[in-house]
């Protein structure tokens, strides 16, 4: 009972807060039009809201924060579902499959001899939706077995090359780069960053890192001795590239919270 | 029919599309393009199951007025309305109610949500970042070494751009080269075995 008063006062609070705000932002408005001024405050505040309600969710879960996030997946499975309607059906399908369609939706019709294949796919599409009539649920397997079916013969060449082939091809490298002899390279010797010396240094420590890296996750034999030492190595290397991740990741973050600090301090409040 | 067909079609359409990589020609590279526009607009069929699955749960919940069906209203009428000022006459994409609704609604909320994840990834980084080992030190060093690059440190900046690139080029590519070398076998394999009707775990269990 004391906290569904708690709850109300609150509410209250938050109202009054989000009136004022709104009064106060329509009149500092920049437009001639009122009309104008009036929906950009009601819209600044209520993204302010929507920011604050979010950021509630940091003392615990709460009615607020609950109607940011329903309002989210609302908007944004409202959002997804006209942009794939105009990108992939307008954008895609559309232009392909008939001229007075095209006309209809102002897009150039592309004639082609072979524009029955696109409705294959429309075929597979429909066939998939009969997954909501449970007595023939089972023919969307066929759709989904297009789907499989391409991705795997698709992944099959694309992985093969792009991840397999070209990592291996780029990790056997020249070892002993512009090599002259061991007198040339001691007389040469320099920390300079396009030197002889940190060329040789770096593609032993990619060439090793590799080795080591593949060791660690061979998990056929036991981790002891020289193999053993290797994958220590292994280790290693993959926890300076899980430490870039991670740094990356922290930098990304803070920088969107810079973001909002910025909105609600500089937009909203004209602090900044 | 249930399970055969569907066996049949991965096969066809997996060997297909590897086997038209190796066969550089217009038709192989017409059926590609068509493949890929293919998966692309059963991808729409998909999401009308997703939306169709959203409206059902939110509707149900409605419903039998289960605890905070409140929330699925406000989805339900967000979801309808925003689609509504997505449509033709309402000016698509570009009209102007659909990008209000798009810059002061789905960008602050988005926004607000990953940039939440600020406040839990500073506690995991206290944990994560603590030297208790070696290698814990070097998980630290190189993040910290990466976070250094981009703040302005004076007359060490230098030094620790150049650290914290070869870092980047070198050590980091090997890790990313042992890895994306173990997913690429990985993923021929699955692929492989999803085509020969070895893996067959997507047709269910009936």
């Amino acid at each position: 009972m004391t906290s569904k008063i708690a709850m109300r006062i609150l509410t209250a609070i938050v109202a009054l807060i989000f009136l004022v705000s709104w009064i106060t932002r329509s009149g500092s408005g920049m437009s001639d039009s009122a009309f104008t001024n009036v929906r950009d405050g009601f819209l600044i505040t209520f993204a302010v809201f929507l920011t604050l309600s979010i950021f509630s969710f940091l003392y615990r879960d709460n009615p607020f924060y609950k109607f940011a996030e329903s309002l989210y997946v609302g908007i944004s499975a409202g959002y997804w579902m006209s942009y794939g309607f105009w990108s992939t059906i307008v954008g895609n399908f559309v232009p392909r499959a008939s001229r007075s369609l095209s006309e209809f939706f102002h897009v150039p019709y592309q004639e082609r001899a072979d524009h029955i294949l696109i409705y294959i796919p429309i075929i597979f599409g429909l066939i998939l939706l009969t997954r909501l009539l449970p007595k023939i649920g089972w023919l969307s397997r066929w759709s989904l077995a297009f789907i499989i079916g391409a991705t795997a013969g698709l992944n099959l060449t694309r992985y093969l090359r792009s991840d397999f082939i070209s990592q291996v091809s780029n990790s056997f490298i020249p070892l002993f780069v512009d090599w002259k002899g061991a007198g040339d390279f001691v007389s040469h010797i320099s920390l300079a960053a396009d030197g002889q010396f940190i060329a040789i240094l770096s593609n032993w420590v990619i060439f090793v890192g590799v080795m080591c890296g593949l060791v660690y996750f061979f998990f056929s034999k036991e981790h002891k001795g020289a193999f053993g030492v290797a994958s220590r190595i292994g280790i290693w290397i993959l926890m300076i590239t899980f430490g870039a991740s991670f740094g990356y990741t922290v930098m990304g973050r803070i920088s969107l919270l810079v973001g909002r600090i910025t909105f609600l301090f500089g937009d909203w409040l004209n602090i900044l | 029919m249930k399970q055969q067909i569907p066996l049949v079609l991965v096969f066809v359409f997996g060997v297909l599309l590897a086997i038209q990589y190796f066969v550089p020609s217009e038709p192989s590279q017409r059926f590609y393009e068509v493949a890929l526009d293919g998966l692309t607009v059963i991808g729409i069929f998909a999401m009308v199951l997703g939306i169709w699955s959203q409206i059902h749960v939110g509707y149900n919940k409605i419903k039998r007025r289960a605890e905070d069906w409140q929330y699925s209203v406000v989805t339900l009428v967000s979801m309808f309305g925003m689609a509504f000022c997505g449509l033709s006459f309402m000016g698509g994409l570009n009209g102007p109610i659909f990008r209000q609704l798009y810059n002061n609604i789905f960008i602050p909320i988005q926004a607000a949500i990953f940039s939440l994840l600020a406040f839990y990834i500073a506690s995991a980084s206290y944990r994560a970042f603590r030297a208790r080992s070696a290698v814990s030190t070097v998980l630290l060093v190189a993040a910290l070494l990466l976070m250094l690059r981009v703040i302005p440190t004076g007359p060490l900046a230098d030094p620790i751009n150049q650290i914290g690139s070869w870092m980047l080029m070198v050590p980091n590519m090997a890790a990313k080269r042992a890895i994306l070398i173990g997913v690429g076998l990985g993923s021929v394999a699955t692929a492989l075995k999803i085509v020969l009707g070895i893996e067959r775990s997507y047709l269910g269990k009936d």
